[in-house]
């Protein structure tokens, strides 16, 4: 069937199977290889996107659910900009070892950090427990989150140029 | 951005990861994500039964074949075996053979697409004799089905420390301890399923994938296929996880997708899916072992007495070296005088077991920590006093007879351990709430070592081999076949070329580890990327910065004409040259004498050979000599909390003191400690492979659980640096060690909080359950 939806800010028309994963729908005819299958049941979240703002888990949405809706994928989290601030945090701490779990952490990362910029480290390994990592034991994935609120939190104030922390990707967004 | 890093960034600093915007952005490719024209996919067939003869293959005739191509064992040109250790697995089981686990594999279907094969695949049926089979240790031990052998034992090694009656040693201690320590199946659960792709082209066959080691994919195919050495093309996409999982394996996958595009002529991609990559790959060893303890009353070790029985599966794989790492750490980083250890892998009807991050280390080391922290109840002594007293130290000997000397980090591990407890924890205790019920703590120890790089002659035989360039297109290539799995290796080595050549990090690149383009470094494996083979990159920039330097010195007309690339092997009895040295010259001069010698000679690459330090001798025959060059230390402490009713424990405090050698790039080492730790609490509490009849019962990541965000603690980690001479900069492996300890903590810390024995793993609430009904504690667990 033709459905139309917004993808990564454009929008598109496609023509598929409306019982299709939209996982595979991006991956195999959007070539946008940047979501991972780690499971294909909904534990892993290394396939997660964004609809209209809400982290899911593409591997388990037929494509037909988001007919007329926003996608976003992580090709888009940073717009123009190579990285996002979320996504060069965990580039610059360390939370990206193997890499195969990161675009899905950097997807639900970037809502969490959005909807609860003052998370507690215990309020983020909640926000994040849907994503599963098997190489960092999450203690760096959650020092550059924390690192990249403080440095919103420290922006917000008007002192963004005075990050203690600093890391290279602050002026990225 | 954050690659545009600057000079003075190298070695002992913690720059970017040098992967690590392709990794965030989604832009790295994985090996599915490689775009393949063309490309039609595979589906293994699998056995139903543990055991049996194949006798036939049916094709459902009701099923239309015209877009499948079925690969059997008749269509495999060279030798039907996947080459490792000892050569007995079959790529695919040929009429007439033997079955000899569930999930052995009889054919592949290829389709054009993915669900097009799965679904081919229902429709094969496989008519086969079946046998009796055996699924567990104590089956495998009465031999009354025989798989290996007369008694299934498929290797059996033993350690004897001198000639002394072991029996009566015992008896004649203060003390005698001893357990028996049961430890469980773990799954690597790399998030990236395995995967290859492979296509031939003018007659070579190329196979990429997501693999630790090439060079055992090459080794592999090569007989199978029955090709040349330049005929067969191994390649590493970026690969998601491996932890070990990826070491064999790989080769099974690229026979399969070798045997499928070598049939339909297309290239083909062969991708498992969860379940089927929990229910077939290796994981880590189930284990028994019995350990007896003998003490005098001064807590002063005397004697012990090990057995080890490990299940090995349906083939040998890697088992030999893992029963050999596993009686080799049996008896951990103390002075015992008198030790003798005997272990045994054995034959079962389960799929093959094999290397998983520690490989046998952590079995043992779960048993040997868990007799201390009984011996040290026993004598009425301070756990870390207990450990202090017999740690071994500098010039002491071990098991094997190696003396041990440099680099031992014992007790700086337990001091730095200890000084971070005289400090305040950094978080509140109680993290979670989420504990209902009156809750009972409880704090465990764990010391113990971890040999570093190959077990006893294993470096002098593998000779690993790497090779630094200048690239005609400017700047520095370095070509080795280690991997980065994640662990952080293209990273260290472009910090540790950059600093030997003197030149910006920026300048370096990491040639892909593809048989074609480097030479063989060993496999990516035993902790020994960073310590052999870095310090083979070390020595081979080295190596060029100074020929290069020697040219410009000599020749400002006149070049000199020696070959082009030079393979001389540098003595390794020289210690690292200090850091920074070699920045001296100025980056601008290295840099320039490359392009002027790429102009005026030609191109200029220097290649070097990994030879152990002077000393390192080992005897097979005997299992006596340096086992290792050198040991990783390591102290780990577990604070936990019980729910009384549930069960439940919640991992409150884990402090993990791991002596390093060196830290060449801080952060990455820390998130290697880290994720080994968290590895380690995992298979001590949440993580379990049940088998039934020799198949494994619970293959989803909804029923096989690894923690998450929330499960995991906050981990405290301490770098202790005791270098090492003969590492790059004084690095030794670390890859490993975090797995041994944190599991043996646990348990003791549970056996504190509870008051029962817990000598098994995982400790789930169920198996608490059972402990503490066994042990008759009253008000626990009640309600569950």
């Amino acid at each position: 069937m033709k459905l139309r939806l917004t993808l990564n800010g454009t929008a598109r028309q496609l023509d598929v199977h409306p019982m299709r994963r939209l996982l595979d729908v991006l991956r195999a005819d959007l070539a946008l290889t940047g979501s991972k299958e780690g499971c294909g049941e909904g534990e892993c979240g290394a396939c997660t996107v964004l609809i209209d703002g809400e982290p899911v888990n593409s591997c388990l949405v037929p494509v037909a659910q988001a007919a007329d809706h926003e996608v976003v994928t992580v090709e888009h989290l940073a717009d123009e900009a190579l990285m996002s601030d979320v996504q060069a945090a965990l580039v610059e701490f360390g939370g990206t070892q193997c890499g195969i779990c990161t675009p899905g952490i950097a997807v639900c990362a970037t809502v969490a950090l959005e909807r609860e910029p003052d998370a507690s480290r215990e309020r983020l390994r909640e926000l994040l427990a849907g994503n599963l990592c098997r190489c960092t034991g999450y203690q760096l994935i959650i020092d550059a989150l924390a690192d990249a609120q403080a440095a919103r939190a420290a922006a917000a104030r008007g002192h963004g140029a005075e990050r203690g922390t600093g890391h290279p990707g602050a002026t990225a967004s | 951005m954050t690659e545009s890093n600057g000079s003075q960034r190298s070695v002992g600093d913690s720059p970017p990861r040098v992967d690590g915007t392709g990794k965030v952005t989604g832009a790295a490719l994985y090996v599915d994500d490689l775009p393949v024209p063309g490309a039609w996919h595979g589906r293994t067939v699998r056995s139903t039964v543990p055991h049996g003869i194949l006798r036939a293959i049916r094709l459902d005739a009701d099923f239309d074949w015209s877009q499948v191509v079925v690969v059997t064992a008749e269509d495999i040109p060279g030798r039907n075996l996947i080459t490792l250790i000892v050569d007995d697995q079959p790529a695919l089981v040929p009429l007439g053979g033997t079955i000899r686990h569930v999930e052995e594999a009889v054919a592949v279907v290829v389709a054009p697409t993915r669900a097009a094969a799965l679904e081919a695949s229902r429709h094969v049926t496989l008519e086969v004799d079946a046998l009796p089979s055996i699924h567990d240790l104590d089956a495998a031990l009465a031999a009354a089905v025989r798989l290996h052998g007369d008694d299934n034992v498929q290797k059996r090694l033993e350690i004897h420390r001198d000639d002394a009656d072991i029996d009566a040693v015992l008896a004649a201690c203060d003390h005698v301890v001893e357990g028996v320590y049961t430890t469980g199946a773990q799954e690597q659960m790399y998030i990236e399923t395995q995967g290859m792709v492979a296509r031939w082209e003018d007659g070579r066959c190329h196979v990429v994938g997501s693999l630790q080691c090439p060079y055992y994919v090459h080794t592999a195919l090569k007989p199978l296929l029955a090709l040349g050495d330049d005929e067969v093309i191994v390649g590493q996409a970026v690969t998601g996880g491996g932890f070990g999982g990826k070491e064999e394996y790989p080769s099974m996958l690229a026979a399969h997708a070798a045997l499928a595009s070598l049939k339909t002529g297309r290239p083909v991609k062969l991708i498992y899916d969860r379940g089927e990559d929990i229910a077939v790959t290796t994981k880590r060893h189930p284990a028994r072992v019995r350990h007896r303890l003998g003490l005098r009353a001064d807590g002063t070790l005397v004697a012990a007495d090990v057995d080890v029985l490990i299940d090995g599966g349906a083939y040998v794989t890697l088992s030999p070296v893992v029963l050999s790492r596993a009686i080799l750490h049996a008896t951990g980083p103390y002075r015992i005088p008198h030790v003798r250890v005997v272990g045994r892998s054995m034959a079962t009807n389960t799929p093959p077991h094999g290397a998983f991050r520690g490989f046998g280390a952590p079995q043992t080391t779960f048993a040997y920590e868990r007799q201390m922290a009984k011996a040290a109840v026993r004598v009425g002594m301070d756990p870390i006093a207990f450990r202090r007293h017999n740690l071994l130290r500098d010039g002491d000997t071990t098991a094997t007879g190696q003396v041990l000397s440099g680099s031992v980090g014992s007790d700086a591990v337990v001091d730095a351990l200890e000084q971070a407890l005289e400090a305040e924890p950094p978080t509140p205790a109680t993290r979670f709430g989420t504990l209902s019920a009156p809750v009972r703590r409880g704090r465990g120890l764990a010391v113990c070592f971890h040999g570093a790089g190959f077990t006893g002659s294993g470096e002098a035989r593998l000779m690993g081999r790497a090779t630094v360039a200048a690239l005609p297109t400017g700047g520095f290539e370095v070509r080795s076949s280690s991997t980065d799995i994640g662990q952080g290796a293209l990273t260290i080595f472009t910090q540790i070329a950059a600093q030997a050549l003197g030149v910006d990090p920026v300048h370096v690149h990491i040639a892909q580890a593809s048989t074609d383009r480097v030479p063989d470094s060993g496999p990516t494996v035993a902790s020994r990327t960073c310590m052999v083979v870095g310090r083979v990159v070390e020595q081979a920039a080295t190596a060029l910065r100074e020929r290069l330097e020697t040219w410009g010195r000599s020749a400002s007309s006149a070049a000199p004409a020696a070959s082009t690339a030079s393979t001389a092997s540098a003595p390794p009895t020289a210690p690292t040259p200090a850091p920074g040295t070699a920045a001296g010259a100025g980056a601008h001069d290295v840099l320039a004498l490359a392009r002027r010698h790429l102009d005026q000679v030609g191109e200029v690459a220097e290649t070097r050979t990994y030879e152990p330090p002077a000393g390192v001798a080992w005897d097979d025959d005997t299992y006596t000599g340096s086992a290792y060059p050198v040991f990783g230390w390591a102290a780990c402490l577990v604070d936990l909390a019980v729910d009384e009713d549930s069960l439940e424990v919640t991992v409150e405090r884990c402090l993990h003191a791991i002596d390093v050698g060196r830290a060449i790039h801080p952060r990455i080492v820390k998130g290697q400690i880290e994720g080994g730790t968290l590895q380690a609490l995992g298979w001590a509490l949440w993580e379990s492979v049940p088998y039934a009849d020799g198949r494994v019962a619970n293959p989803s990541m909804t029923d096989c659980i690894i923690p998450t965000s929330s499960d995991a603690p906050e981990l405290e980690t301490i770098l202790v640096e005791v270098p090492y001479a003969y590492g790059p900069h004084g690095a030794k492996g670390v890859g490993e060690i975090p797995m041994d300890g944190p599991a043996a903590a646990v348990a003791s810390a549970l056996e504190q909080a509870l008051g029962v024995a817990c000598d098994e793993l995982p400790l789930l609430p169920e198996v608490l359950q059972r402990l503490v009904a066994q042990g008759g504690a009253a008000s626990i667990g009640a309600s569950s």
